[in-house]
């Protein structure tokens, strides 16, 4: 649909422009969070709880203060109004009093004039904690005599899904249960942000994030000021993946440059970073799947438990997103899903690209696997057989309404060449599982093994939230001619937002030069640069404030130049009547032309009791096949090609789709073979990349990607989200080849080397965990009465 | 105390803590923060600087053991507004997301194709498996040093 206005501006939409931050970028110049600096600034520190579950009895901070170089030492005390924050429910304490609920929350900040100082003086403060009883267990926080996390309970959020006839009989049936592990975003740039006090009483803070909005809306409360007082200002930011979604450093930088007068830099060493932010949800999936002899689904049972640690976050959302992509992306007619989100004493889980929907697609190809075995259809056809496309009904009773080329996307990604078979005879060691350090063997039992897998997720907010971007852009007259600006609080975390909106720009108004601004609260919300939604919603807010500085400069040239009939357009800075050059875009540009607006998606409904509702915007659907060598005596994996078909819409700049969808896989080959945060008892014990480990040059194989561009109605340019779909996929696809290699079930990611030789048995299918008595489907803590992120809190919190 | 280490062709001294590392003084006293702080284990790369001529991790060498010594950081490698072709290379495969190791990638580039400067691709996986990037799962990387030794190539040919 826009290929032609693509075509037309050389650096707009549909062209692959090199990323406007990248030459800074390659030359060291990019100010990241923790590059800031500000004369006479102070840098902050957190004491951390040792402890899963505490009673706190007293703290005890003089010999800190006393320390040298120390100016201040803050504790709950000190928060200066409201002490709670939270994504969605403010139930988490800016500083802990009373109770610590899990290893790693913060209980004090200290500022001083070296880092090593703020450090040294933490390690002074004295607190005396009396220690609790400890849930550190999803299962066992569903017992109800398992010790409490909060008042309320342990249940977070339970979902029910029924659809169809949930008690639907089918003629095959199989049966699984899956286990995903603990996987941090891993973000390379740490938490890290400046906060400058304010002349006029306020704040400047300066920081990585996702969303500045809702930072500011759980900032300011906290601090005691109104909104307009708290001003963020993006800084840059080494990378997201939904780290940066909640608050972090944020209310502590800012309560520490309040108390001293000072600018205070806070940045996180990579230990503190994954004790600072939330990971991606642990989870435990039982699942039943019905079909007829010939291959077409019947029905689909889930029940869903996922970790939420000790603190609510995005949660809520997790498990809804879980359940509602439970089936998988298939004609499924009866379906009875149920999930539960627990607290536990673990940290905090909320969001992680993929938002859910990676713990099902797991476990629901893990499921289409077997039924194919079960049925001796061949994987691909089973799948083929039972795609949904525009038009079906999904379980919450929501019809897909978009673009659904499911299909094609299995099609064209089964079309990819496969890798030829290697040679017989020895293989040199780099080619070998483990490569040349890890392989002592020369490959006699290394095995060769395809595996296929298909997901979805949504893109943009759901259930009823209401999803919005506003930008401002401006068109003037610069030294080189005219020059659009554009003021958007998109946050560009690294995926390549600004690009984006910068050629969207370049489109709608046929100039070259588009100047970014940064990102910051003077102008509106721009929602999060999460959801796979920026260059949906904000991209859509690009276009509609161009489109409308366009109307206004064609009105100033149908006055000037009285041209009351002809049909205006503009290229490569020229305004055309009827396609006939006119003048330049600078001769109507005496004043320049601002225009700010808001763009929103269509509105979206919460699940009812039953899971049913209009959830969803949009879908996103992907298709991944992994091709393996595995080493069954060793235990080693050496993935050997991954090939990708995504439905993306319409790829406003190719070769950074291209990049999104190779990321991602990136992440879902790390949960796939060896991220997890391990855990005992609540601790972490392998907080660091020594410990932690991720994916290297030598673990990624290449990535084939087939585009699948079907425009998306109602979306601007037809534009799909495209970050998370590999991410969702890749794991399904790699662990099926594992299985097909050595025709052994695996139920757990991440796949160790002890699961492939046997020392870690696959657990079977454990008892179903029964429904909690919750008062569905609201989340726990609403029914509690815990304040509401964005309410103006109760003054006795 | 008081180290003076050779930076990027200019002498330059600071005060530092003894416990410093050669990251800290380069990015909090000599305001060059081009040099990251992923890990600050050796573990992902993002602080590569050339020690004497030796790639290594800033993080992991003591600001005093800089001392008197010569140290290249991204930051020195094209003056100014000029791009060394590697940072070209980078910019233009779209090897380049939030951009945080990318630094140290294209120090950790710079020193394999100064001692190899027609690498096989096994070669090149070898050769940056110290550096982590968690944006781009590497294709646009490896695509970003077959362009830039193609190029480097080229101009010692023209030369």
């Amino acid at each position: 649909m826009s290929r032609r206005v693509a075509e037309r501006t050389r650096t707009g939409v549909g062209s692959s422009v090199p990323r406007i931050d990248g030459v800074p970028k390659v030359k060291g110049q990019f100010a990241y969070g923790s590059d800031l600096w500000a004369d006479d600034m102070l840098w902050g520190h957190t004491l951390r709880s040792p402890h899963p579950h505490a009673r706190i009895r007293g703290i005890s901070i003089g010999e800190a203060v006393a320390s040298p170089g120390v100016h201040a030492v803050l504790v709950a005390d000190d928060v200066p109004a409201f002490r709670f924050y939270g994504l969605e429910f403010a139930d988490q304490p800016v500083l802990a009093w009373e109770v610590v609920r899990y290893v790693g929350e913060p209980v004090a900040v200290v500022a001083a004039e070296h880092p090593e100082l703020a450090r040294r003086a933490a390690s002074k403060i004295v607190v005396d904690y009396e220690p609790l009883p400890a849930v550190t267990d999803m299962e066992r926080a569903l017992d109800v005599d398992a010790p409490r996390v909060h008042p309320y309970g342990n249940v977070l959020m339970h979902v029910t899904i029924e659809h169809g006839d949930p008690e639907a009989e089918a003629e095959v049936w199989v049966e699984g249960y899956y286990e995903t592990g603990m996987q941090d975003q891993a973000p390379l740039g740490p938490e890290a942000g400046l906060a400058v006090p304010a002349e006029d009483g306020g704040i400047d803070l300066y920081v990585a994030t996702q969303w500045l909005h809702v930072d500011r809306r759980q900032i300011a409360p906290c601090l005691g000021l109104p909104e307009d007082k708290v001003r963020l200002i993006l800084a840059g930011t080494g990378g997201a993946f939904g780290a940066r979604e909640d608050v972090s450093m944020q209310i502590h930088a800012c309560m520490l440059a309040m108390h001293t007068g000072r600018p205070v830099k806070m940045s996180y060493g990579r230990v503190e970073s994954f004790l600072g932010h939330v990971h991606r949800h642990p989870s435990r999936i039982w699942m039943r799947t019905g079909a007829t002899r010939e291959g077409a689904l019947v029905s689909v049972r889930a029940r869903i438990l996922v970790d939420g640690g000790a603190y609510t976050s995005s949660s809520a959302a997790v498990i809804s997103n879980a359940s509602t992509f439970a089936p998988g992306p298939y004609d499924v007619p009866n379906a009875l899903i149920e999930g539960t989100c627990l607290f536990t004493n673990n940290p905090p889980c909320g969001a992680m690209r993929g938002f859910g929907a990676v713990q099902v697609c797991f476990a629901h190809e893990g499921q289409m696997d077997k039924l194919a075995v079960a049925l001796a259809l061949d994987p691909v056809e089973l799948r083929l057989r039972n795609a949904a496309a525009t038009g079906t009904v999904l379980p919450t009773g929501q019809a897909i309404g978009g673009a659904a080329p499911v299909r094609e996307v299995i099609e064209r990604c089964a079309a990819i060449p496969v890798p030829p078979d290697p040679a017989p005879g020895i293989r040199p060691a780099v080619e070998l599982p483990g490569g040349v350090a890890g392989n002592v063997g020369r490959g006699e039992r290394v095995r060769r093994g395809v595996g296929f897998a298909v997901g979805y997720k949504n893109h943009g907010y759901s259930g009823g939230f209401d999803d919005y971007a506003e930008a401002r852009v401006t068109l003037s007259t610069g030294p080189d001619g005219p020059v659009a600006e554009v003021h958007s609080a998109a946050a560009e975390v690294g995926q390549g937002v600004h690009t984006i909106l910068a050629q969207i720009a370049r489109t709608v108004l046929g100039v070259e030069r588009v100047i970014m601004r940064t990102s910051d609260t003077q102008v509106g919300s721009a929602g999060s640069s999460s959801a796979s939604r920026q260059t949906l919603v904000s991209g859509g807010a690009v276009k509609a404030a161009s489109e409308a500085v366009l109307e206004e400069l064609f009105e100033r040239v149908r006055r000037d130049a009285r041209l009351s009939g002809a049909e205006l357009g503009v290229d490569a800075g020229v305004v055309t009547a009827d396609g006939e050059a006119v003048a330049a875009i600078e001769e109507f540009l005496a004043q320049p032309i601002e225009c700010t607006r808001i763009w929103r998606h269509r509105e979206t409904s919460p699940m009812d009791e039953r899971g049913q509702g209009d959830v969803h915007v949009g879908f996103l659907f992907g298709a991944q096949r992994a091709v393996v060598d595995v080493d069954e005596e060793l235990g080693l994996v050496r993935v050997v090609q991954l090939a990708t078909a995504q439905d993306v819409g319409f790829a406003i700049n190719p070769q950074n789709v291209v990049g999104q969808i190779e990321g991602g896989s990136a992440q879902g080959l790390g949960l796939a073979l060896m991220e997890e945060i391990r855990l005992r008892d609540g601790q972490i014990t392998n907080a660091s990349f020594t410990d932690y480990l991720l994916p290297t040059t030598l673990d990624m194989p290449p990535v084939e990607v087939e585009l699948v561009e079907e425009p998306e109605p109602g979306s601007p340019f037809g534009v799909k989200g495209v970050g998370e779909p590999s991410n969702v996929v890749a794991p399904a696809a790699i662990v099926s080849a594992i299985r097909a290699a050595l025709g052994r079930d695996l139920q757990r990611i991440p796949v160790t080397p002890d699961d492939l030789v046997g020392l870690r048995p696959p657990p079977g299918v454990p008892p179903w965990p029964p429904s909690p008595d919750v008062p569905g489907p609201a989340p726990t803590p609403e029914t509690a009465g815990i304040h509401r992120t964005g309410e103006v809190p109760a003054p006795d919190r | 105390m008081l180290v003076r280490t050779s930076v990027n062709g200019e002498w330059r001294e600071a005060d530092v803590w003894p416990g410093s590392s050669l990251l800290y003084l380069l990015r909090e006293h000599l305001g060059l923060p081009g040099s990251k702080n992923a890990c600050e284990q050796g573990e992902c790369g993002s602080c590569s600087v050339w020690l004497d001529g030796d790639l290594v991790c800033a993080c992991l060498v003591l600001a005093a053991q800089a001392h008197g010594r010569e140290v290249r950081t991204i930051e020195g490698l094209a003056a100014g507004e000029a791009m060394h072709p590697i940072q070209e290379a980078f910019v233009q495969t779209g090897a380049v997301q939030c951009g945080f190791c990318t630094p140290g990638f294209v120090v950790a580039v710079a020193d394999l194709l100064d001692l190899e400067p027609e690498p096989t691709d096994a070669h090149v996986r070898e050769a940056l498996s110290g550096n982590l990037c968690r944006c781009t799962g590497y294709e646009k990387i490896l695509e970003a040093v077959r362009l830039a030794a193609d190029r480097m190539r080229l101009r010692e040919d023209e030369l």
